[in-house]
């Protein structure tokens, strides 16, 4: 974590900026007829690791403070970029159809489902997984509180739930159960935790501490 | 998902130029509706332009109400103080709507393009002729199918093997079509208006088409007039859970009453038609009536007038006149 960049620093600093390569992209691609040259590399017969390089765009994006300077293929998504990429496997793969919140981050602060961003459209932005809730050692006021009111069972589900928990208080949708409950809704629990999700952040609400 | 050509456009005129000029170009801004159907195969798109970075999601004052631009997310709609004083319908709807983390990705335009939930679309082993197109031949796999969350309202008349009666999901698009929101797009040829009855269309006999947008336009913002009367508005959502699924019929509901009698009605219903179901026929038919319980029922059979049901969605029939009910009732109280 020593050696991370300030996120400015490292924008000052990149050469051709992922900007500009989209305004030349952009260009080509409004006079260019002829399917895009990046998907149809491997089908021109190009070998798959040079098809690879080809279909690989570049992306800078601040992930748990640290900024990233990354090269990735469109297609991926805020998940697989998190959990294959970078190692960030606290940020779960339930349905992957935007259906189940286990995958819920924030984007700029906002709660979003990372299945369904596509990475590169997180160009620039902030993100955070369940991995930089923390302060070092010192868990998140929302964590504590889920351990303290046993708001799991397999687990599976909990970073997403914690993750849409913090945003809820954050939001101002946490004054009361049935409030907490239709705003948490987005976050499935199949072992059925919720009664002790609810309370866990009614104690995190009422106990007013900063989150 | 097949891998595309990613690029972003930052002017909306660019981003008409831009789609105007791929061979299978398509626009994306929040991603939560395509971006899914991409993972299934259902799109499968050459090039993406991002749009999400245009300058169009202000929600602003215009002389007859407010306009709302195309990149506003549910959540920044559903929230902001011109569309929670002036329509409280609309940020009702949306926040019926999804789950929150869809509600801070979703946009006003993708909202209005958002495709059907029926599973024999979703579900690229089944024939469809939405996702096919009706040269395919393809048929339909709801008609002898589980079609419980199916259309009852808007059916084509002629062989529906041949068209769709699949549903329109957004909460959204049902409270837009009782406050008659004018849809503005940018094309090549410049822009248009279109009034939101014409933008989402009846499956008939072009069931792959949604809307009457082409495919080079671009959904640019809405307009909303601010009603002439002070009334009561509700959205009545009924779903299998209590929260976070789709309508399995919703009432848009905005009635204006003075001495117990009915001044101005709007009735919109989703779940149960390949568009918005609203016949300004009914609500006119209302204009002087006793807001009353026989009223309501009456114009509910109305409205209804000529459903079908299928094998799993006949309830349908009677459960939106209840809803259209019990909507009007508790605008009325």
């Amino acid at each position: 974590m020593a050696d991370q960049q300030h996120p400015d620093e490292s924008a000052e600093h990149s050469g051709a900026s992922r900007r500009d390569f989209l305004k030349q992209s952009s260009i080509m691609a409004a006079f260019a007829i002829t399917p895009p040259a990046a998907v149809t590399a491997v089908e021109k017969g190009l070998h798959e690791t040079i098809a690879t390089r080809f279909e690989q765009m570049p992306l800078r994006v601040t992930i748990n403070g640290a900024a990233q300077q990354l090269n990735i293929e469109p297609r991926v998504t805020l998940l697989d970029l998190l959990r294959e990429q970078l190692n960030l496997t606290g940020t779960k793969k339930g349905c992957d159809h935007g259906q189940c919140g286990a995958c819920t981050v924030h984007v700029d602060g906002t709660r979003v489902n990372a299945c369904l961003t596509l990475a590169m459209t997180t160009e620039g932005c902030k993100v955070t997984t369940i991995e930089g809730l923390a302060d070092g050692d010192q868990l998140h006021p929302m964590q504590e509180a889920f351990i303290k009111h046993d708001g799991f069972q397999c687990g599976y589900c909990t970073p997403g739930q914690i993750m849409s928990a913090v945003a809820c208080i954050r939001e101002g949708h946490a004054d009361s159960p049935d409030e907490i409950r239709e705003y948490m809704s987005g976050n499935i629990c199949r072992c059925g935790a919720y009664s002790n999700i609810v309370d866990a952040i009614m104690d995190v609400k009422q106990g007013g501490q900063k989150v | 998902m097949k891998n595309f050509q990613y690029t972003e456009a930052s002017q909306p005129a660019q981003a008409v130029q831009q789609i105007g000029a791929g061979r299978d170009t398509k626009f994306v801004a929040g991603g939560t509706n395509l971006v899914d159907l991409m993972k299934y195969g259902i799109e499968q798109p050459d090039t993406l332009i991002d749009i999400s970075r245009l300058e169009l999601a202000k929600i602003e004052k215009t002389a007859t109400g407010i306009r709302i631009g195309a990149l506003a997310r549910n959540s920044d709609m559903a929230e902001h103080p011109l569309v929670t004083s002036q329509f409280p319908l609309l940020a009702e709807a949306l926040l019926a709507g999804a789950s929150p983390q869809l509600r801070n990705m979703a946009t006003l335009g993708g909202n209005l393009m958002q495709r059907t939930r029926c599973n024999y679309f979703y579900d690229i082993s089944q024939p469809c002729n939405k996702r096919q197109g009706p040269t395919a031949q393809a048929g339909c796999g709801a008609l002898e199918g589980y079609n419980r969350i199916h259309a009852i309202l808007g059916l084509e008349s002629g062989d529906l093997n041949q068209s769709c009666i699949a549903t329109n999901p957004s909460d959204m698009n049902v409270a837009l079509a009782a406050l008659d929101a004018v849809v503005n797009v940018s094309g090549p040829a410049g822009q248009r208006a279109i009034p939101i009855r014409d933008f989402h269309r009846l499956a008939g006999k072009k069931p792959q088409q949604d809307t009457t947008l082409a495919p080079n336009e671009l959904i640019t913002s809405i307009d909303l007039t601010t009603p002439q009367r002070a009334g009561k508005s509700h959205y009545l959502k009924v779903r299998d859970r209590a929260s976070y699924a789709f309508a399995l019929v919703s009432v848009a509901a905005r009635l204006v009453v003075e001495s117990g009698r009915i001044q101005d009605v709007r009735l919109a219903l989703g779940g149960v038609a390949h568009k918005p179901w609203r016949l300004t026929s009914v609500e006119q038919q209302l204009i002087g009536k006793p807001a009353t319980e026989a009223s309501f029922r009456e114009a509910a059979r109305q409205l209804v007038a000529g459903a079908k049901g299928f094998e799993h969605n006949a309830f349908k029939i009677e459960l939106a006149q209840s809803a259209i009910v019990r909507a009007l009732q508790t605008v009325a109280a």
